[in-house]
């Protein structure tokens, strides 16, 4: 099983070692290329408009969204969360928008309004959060399942092969989300996938 | 849940891990900042001068005027830096009173404290530090820093000095890590900084917080070397709005950090990106920043 890192910008090493360690091998994405041979993909913290920008630019951003229409498992994180999103609140564009539902950015404010927290994970339990300029999921479509809310806000859900999370797993040390995506890895046929995108 | 201090630095660090492979560009208004944003910056620096234009007008060199910093703000989505003196508190509690990402403790200002930098545990905000060696990056971690830079040497377009402290700090992590454990006590004396963060520095193998390099990057060829030379980031200050071309130059430095390790497209990311600061060497100059607070 090899999990593809895009690693346009932001804070991939720390899901690469994230996965490493339960024992999944990592590849880095910076090209169109590297798309070639993955199972799923993470696509990490960082800024949106940054990654977003780069995905289009350097050509990454259509066939990683046919890959994923066709069912390549993919896990975002804060950045990786907005690029996921159908809709950006306040914002007319969008990046790969392959989930359906509505994102708002930094949406607890600057980074004092960053913070820790502890909430229940729907299927893990209760699990630390880091939030750094995070957004959150402002409404979810049908076929959307929500995963975990803290103060009322949605940050976490998942459709069909994707997850998308508000906060960051990757540096507060706790694997279990991380376990939660290989799972969802293992449950598909990422080779059928490939051929169909071919 | 009441927020600790070790939640917030491990908040403040995260931040800078976000920013990781990103380019923190220096801006002196809101339409640059606009600019900087769309060439896909992950940061800006809010200042009313660069370095190359404080190295040109010389005289005491302050905080700017939080309401241009606001303007800033008010014009883009991504983190807002600015600068404070050395060892000013005062100049970093206004920054943090409206709410900047990040303050850089910054040696391209004229210091306020020839001898005390700012005790940056006492702010929520998170702090970046510049450093020669890993000495200075350790003291500067003690104090509260949530990130380490090199200092370069501003303003002038010359990447020489950005590039002996990227090595100068990788080569002393290196000797550290090659230590036996009773070594590391005397490590620390002579470092001049505290026992825990050698013995952290020894055992991981890299700094505690992320280092990017900053001083005298004029082009992604530049930018580029510093991430080959291990770099977790670029900033580039004077080198893009003191060029011919800002849009094209900040677009080219942004991708050349990001594939700095395949040379056919840093090619092409050179090309005709017309004029690049003129610069000045490093040895010509009179007034040698990087020596301020060590």
């Amino acid at each position: 099983m090899k999990i593809g890192v895009l690693a346009l910008q932001g804070a991939f090493i720390e899901h690469e070692k994230m996965l490493s360690s339960l024992g999944a091998e990592t590849t880095e994405i910076r090209q169109k290329k590297d798309l070639a041979g993955i199972d799923a993909i993470v696509l990490p913290g960082g800024e949106s408009t940054t990654c977003g920008k780069l995905l289009k630019d350097l050509g990454i951003l259509e066939p990683l969204k046919g890959l994923i229409n066709n069912g390549l498992p993919v896990f975002g994180t804060c950045a990786g969360e907005i690029l996921l999103a159908e809709r950006i609140d306040g914002k007319s564009s969008t990046y790969l928008a392959t989930m359906p539902m509505y994102v708002k950015r930094n949406a607890y404010g600057r980074q004092l309004g960053s913070f820790d927290t502890t909430a229940d994970f729907k299927g893990i339990g209760e699990i630390p959060m880091c939030f750094i300029r995070a957004p959150y999921i402002s409404s979810v479509e049908d076929g959307t399942e929500i995963l975990a809310e803290v103060d009322g806000q949605i940050v976490a859900a998942r459709y069909k092969n994707q997850l998308a999370i508000s906060f960051h797993p990757e540096i507060s040390g706790n694997t279990a989300v991380h376990q939660y995506f290989l799972e969802m890895v293992e449950q598909t046929d990422t080779l059928n996938i490939r051929q169909q995108a071919s | 849940m009441a927020e600790t201090k070790q939640d917030r630095i491990q908040l403040n660090r995260g931040l800078a891990q976000m920013l990781k492979g990103g380019v923190i560009m220096d801006v002196t208004n809101p339409e640059q900042a606009k600019i900087a944003e769309a060439a896909g910056a992950c940061a800006v620096m809010a200042l009313e001068r660069i370095p190359a234009d404080i190295r040109a007008a010389g005289g005491v060199s302050r905080m700017s005027d939080p309401a241009m910093i606001k303007g800033i703000q008010n014009a883009v989505s991504i983190p807002v830096m600015a600068k404070c003196r050395i060892g000013h508190i005062t100049e970093a509690q206004i920054l943090q009173a409206i709410e900047i990402d990040y303050i850089d403790e910054s040696e391209v200002l004229s210091p306020a404290d020839d001898v005390y930098h700012i005790d940056k545990t006492q702010f929520k905000v998170p702090f970046v530090c510049g450093a020669r060696d890993l000495g200075e990056a350790l003291r500067r971690i003690a104090e509260g820093a949530a990130m380490i830079r090199t200092k370069g040497e501003p303003g002038t377009g010359d990447v020489v000095q950005a590039v002996r402290h990227m090595r100068k700090i990788n080569r002393q992590i290196h000797e550290l890590t090659a230590l036996r454990d009773d070594e590391l006590f005397e490590a620390a004396k002579e470092l001049q900084v505290p026992y825990d963060l050698v013995k952290s520095v020894h055992d991981n193998g890299k700094l505690p917080v992320v280092n990017f390099a900053a001083g005298g990057v004029a082009t992604p060829a530049d930018a580029a070397l510093m991430m080959e030379l291990g770099a977790e980031g670029v900033f580039v200050g004077s080198g893009i709005f003191k060029s011919g071309d800002p849009e094209k130059r900040a677009d080219a430095i942004v991708k050349a950090v990001t594939n700095y390790k395949d040379p056919d497209m840093l090619a092409k990311l050179s090309e005709n990106l017309g004029e690049a600061m003129v610069g000045i060497n490093a040895d010509e100059i009179q007034t040698i920043m990087e020596e301020r607070g060590k």
